[in-house]
């Protein structure tokens, strides 16, 4: 037995969490929680590649939150197994020999179950490598789930003991600090999302937000990509002192976008009548790292003609998408990373590469015990203007 | 007869005194021994305004008289200074107008056909139609506009910009074609302050970038000590090398008008007034005013100064050669503005009023503050400034966050971007002046719209850089606190606080002066 907190299906605090918790946020966090700390019996681990793990940390993604306050699309309803337990941002120790994997390993883990942990014959996006892609999520032998902290059968970061394959994990380098260690997941993501965003040297490049994928993102498309001027949208002052240190140009606020990014592509400015401004012209791309309608609208009119917006953030619904016909936009998703990326490695091991030398020290500003999950998910709503980045929970201290 | 400017003493009897501060005004008691330093009153008009001008253009100096140099088949050219002079704009009929009308009347009797009129706005925003119409009057505005001869100076036309050559000191002086390839070039001066004028008139008004970088730049500013002393301003020397080059190639016919001090008539008359000479009416006037502008939401507020038009009564006109015609100007100049102010003080106090050349039927905005409050009424001396070398300077304006998307784009990135890096006008000219003056967007503005050029607030912070280099300590009374730190200042609620905040630098008993201004007034610091 072990002590996990675990989502269930409740259609009524689903809706309660999407009416009201807009308004009354913590509501989100007591009774319309569709969340529960139970003592549940471990996850096991029986089939050859598997093993069981101990997470250490186990970082709160903003995919975790959406599903919490009732903002996740139902779309991803049919791609998850209730109940489950959350967590897909983990260091952990592995309880078992894994393959080459002694027990004891500290790893990091790739949360995609793809073809590989689902014993099935690999699809079209496995077999080229791009496992984030793949197509057989809710078939094999484990329970339908995108990913590990949204499956039944797996457990997750935010219990005592879960499961994962081989093919999902990394071991952390020695001398690596759990901190350190359970940003990589975060940092894959990201280093998927500069390698998506196909950057020429040179070209400008808008970044919205200044959560963990925003800073991220910047960070990775600064250390891996040749652009020019990174401008970073930053709405607290943590968040602008840690985009300038994570490698960007410039830092704007949300209402100064517009301003910031004509300044610097000598855009032209036009004021529709009753809607959004709009430039002609702008950067050559823009990652949305928000997921907002607000966000997103503001991407798709700062991108200059036949540019190109990646989405990073989950989106919302309703935004405008007239900038994509009329200034010809090339729209990407960045969905989770992939075993084989652009560089030809790996997303994670880029990651464990930037996780060792970047300025990341600070950066899991919180650290909770499971039983203090409603403080720890309060905490994480309100992450930029408390000044953290990530908030993870400590679940060697539950 | 009209009383010179004085330097009061403030003591025991002195009253409460007026002091400018954004569209409002305060009465503040000054410590004893505070020097107040106050504008000579009104100089008589000159009797009759047509009569002058007739005089001026039939008896010009060092020229032929005017109807001499027009013949039939030339082109002539007439320009004068846009919105930015007087200030505030004066009652109509304005006085370029009835200068315009008589070199039109003129130029129509010796037969010339190909006239055209042209605002000198340089870097400015370009005047609306109905601006022109108040300057040049109803009759030249129908007959011209309509055909496109009356227009704005297109500082970024390329093709109808001319370059004459190089100063011998390498400037450039690019200038627009159609005043460089006239016949005569007929210059219509507003000289409100003893900055304007001279050279300064065609060699800036008419000018472009290229040209105008070499004078308004942060070198050259810090050393034009002061703006109000052509012989000792670089920027003036500089615009004086570019005139030699320009009066080369082209015959330059200039007027130079000056104006009294009436600025405030009306329910405002008492602005104008020494406090303790205030009658009844004065008096009531003043609390009217105080309660009701402070009653007023702010829209009615700014209307209500923005709707002030001044009794400018014209004090003299004078026409030909430049130089000569300009010396004229400056000795009425001089004898409506000059007071004469023994020594320097520890503390300078300023009250900088609603209004300034750049926000004519606009909004200050916090840079255009500093310019009018640092640039040109610090700078509105002769000899050495009010202040001594790092003393302080003690400001009023309320600086809020306030631009005007229409006239000041440039201004808005200017203060979010530029400033929030640097305050120091070298820095910003060598990181930012060249991207800001050549950015498209404010270029079309500039062009199509009511927009100052993109590196005019450029130029603003250059006007403030010697205060910037000479002050030790510049405070702002009533100020946003934000705006004024964002531009390197210090904020106080009150002139005690503001004393106490500069006491390190001047000590606890400092020798203050404060220039009461407006109406106008040129320190004469011995």
């Amino acid at each position: 037995m072990m002590l996990a907190l675990e989502m269930y299906r409740s259609p009524a605090k689903y809706l309660a969490a999407k009416a009201v918790g807009g308004r009354i946020p913590g509501i989100l966090t007591g009774p319309a929680a569709p969340l529960r700390l139970v003592t549940i019996n471990e996850p096991k681990a029986e089939r050859e590649g598997w093993a069981r793990i101990r997470p250490i940390l186990s970082g709160i993604c903003g995919s975790d939150l959406g599903m919490v306050t009732g903002s996740t699309k139902l779309y991803f309803s049919a791609m998850v197994s209730m109940p489950f337990v959350p967590g897909h941002e983990i260091v952990g120790e592995l309880l078992d020999d894994c393959e080459d994997l002694p027990k004891g390993t500290r790893v990091v883990m790739d949360s995609v179950l793809t073809c590989a942990a689902r014993g099935v014959e690999p699809c079209e996006g496995c077999a080229s490598g791009n496992t984030n892609r793949c197509d057989r999520i809710t078939v094999g032998h484990v329970a339908p789930g995108l990913q590990t902290g949204f499956c039944q059968d797996t457990g997750g970061g935010w219990g005592n003991v879960m499961v994962a394959h081989r093919s999902q994990l990394y071991a952390v380098p020695d001398g690596m600090s759990d901190e350190r260690a359970v940003l990589t997941e975060p940092l894959a993501c990201a280093v998927h999302t500069a390698l998506r965003a196909k950057v020429q040297p040179g070209q400008s490049i808008l970044v919205s937000g200044a959560g963990a994928v925003g800073l991220f993102a910047t960070l990775a498309l600064r250390e891996l990509t040749q652009a020019g001027r990174i401008t970073v949208v930053a709405k607290h002052a943590k968040q602008r002192e840690l985009a300038r240190a994570f490698g960007a140009s410039d830092v704007v606020a949300p209402d100064e976008v517009f301003r910031g990014v004509r300044r610097s592509t000598g855009a032209f400015r036009l004021k529709p009548e009753m809607a959004k401004e709009f430039l002609l012209g702008g950067v050559d791309i823009a990652v949305d790292a928000v997921g907002s309608k607000d966000s997103i609208d503001t991407v798709l009119r700062v991108t200059k003609a036949g540019g190109r917006v990646v989405l990073s953030g989950m989106p919302a619904a309703g935004s405008d998408l007239s900038p994509v016909w009329f200034r010809e936009l090339e729209l990407t998703g960045s969905y989770a990373s992939a075993r084989q990326e652009p560089n030809e490695q790996p997303a994670f091991e880029t990651a464990l590469e930037l996780a060792a030398k970047a300025p990341l020290d600070g950066i899991v500003g919180a650290r909770y015990p499971l039983y203090r999950w409603r403080e720890a998910i309060d905490h994480a709503h309100s992450a930029g203007r408390l000044g953290t980045v990530k908030v993870a929970f400590d679940v060697r201290a539950s | 007869m009209s009383r010179p400017g004085f330097v009061l003493e403030v003591d025991d009897r002195t009253p409460p005194l007026i002091v400018h501060s954004g569209e409002g005004f305060l009465l503040e008691r000054f410590p004893l021994g505070t020097r107040v330093v106050y504008p000579p009153e009104a100089l008589p008009p000159v009797r009759d305004v047509e009569e002058a001008i007739q005089n001026a253009l039939l008896n010009p100096i060092d020229s032929e008289p005017l109807p001499e140099l027009l013949t039939a088949g030339m082109r002539l050219t007439i320009a004068f200074d846009d919105i930015s002079l007087p200030l505030p704009p004066m009652k109509k009929p304005d006085i370029r107008q009835r200068i315009i009308e008589a070199v039109l009347t003129m130029a129509a009797d010796a037969g010339v056909d190909d006239v055209e009129i042209i605002s000198a706005n340089a870097l400015h925003r370009r005047l609306t139609p109905n601006e022109l119409r108040d300057i040049v009057g109803e009759r030249v505005f129908r007959s011209f506009f309509p055909d496109g001869k009356l227009y704005n100076f297109d500082a970024e036309d390329r093709d109808n910009l001319t370059h004459l050559g190089q100063t011998r000191h390498g400037e450039d002086v690019e200038i627009s074609k159609r005043a460089a390839e006239s016949d005569l070039l007929v210059y219509v001066n507003v000289n409100l302050v003893a900055m304007d004028g001279g050279h300064k008139s065609t060699s800036i008004g008419l000018a472009s970038y290229k040209s105008l970088k070499h004078h308004h730049n942060s070198h050259t500013m810090i050393h034009s000590r002061s703006f109000m002393d052509h012989k000792a301003s670089k920027m003036h020397h500089s615009a004086w090398r570019m005139g030699e080059v320009l009066t080369q190639h082209v015959k330059v016919f200039q007027i130079e008008t000056t104006l009294n001090n009436n600025v405030f008539g009306g329910p405002l008359e008492f602005l104008q007034k020494r406090e303790w000479e205030w009658s009844l009416k004065d008096q009531a006037s003043m609390l009217a005013t105080k309660r009701g502008l402070a009653a007023a939401p702010a829209k009615l507020r700014h209307k209500i100064f923005t709707d002030v038009r001044a009794s400018y009564e014209l004090t003299g006109v004078n026409a030909g050669a430049i130089e000569p015609v300009h010396e004229k100007t400056l000795e009425v100049v001089h004898r409506q503005h000059l007071v004469e102010v023994q020594g320097q003080s520890d503390v300078g106090i300023i009250g900088v009023p609603y209004l300034g050349p750049y926000n004519v039927n606009s909004v200050m905005n916090p840079i255009l503050a500093a310019c009018m409050g640092l640039g040109y009424h610090f700078n509105a001396y002769r000899g050495n400034p009010i202040v001594r070398k790092d003393g302080a300077v003690i400001l009023y304006h309320p600086v809020p966050y306030e631009f005007s998307q229409l006239h000041h784009p440039s201004y808005v990135d200017f203060f979010e971007e530029v400033l929030s890096e640097s305050t120091d006008p070298a820095t910003i000219e060598a990181k930012f002046e060249k991207q800001y003056a050549e950015d498209p967007w404010y270029i079309h503005l500039y062009r199509t719209s009511y927009a100052y050029h993109g590196v005019h607030p450029f130029y603003m912070w250059y006007w403030i850089s010697h205060a910037l280099d000479h002050c030790g300590d510049i405070v702002w009374v009533g100020a946003n606190r934000k705006t004024v730190e964002r531009m390197g200042f210090r904020s106080a609620s009150t002139l005690q606080d503001a004393l106490e905040m500069v006491s390190h630098s001047v000590g606890r008993s400092p020798s203050i002066t404060y220039l009461h201004n407006p109406p106008h007034l040129l320190a004469d610091v011995r």
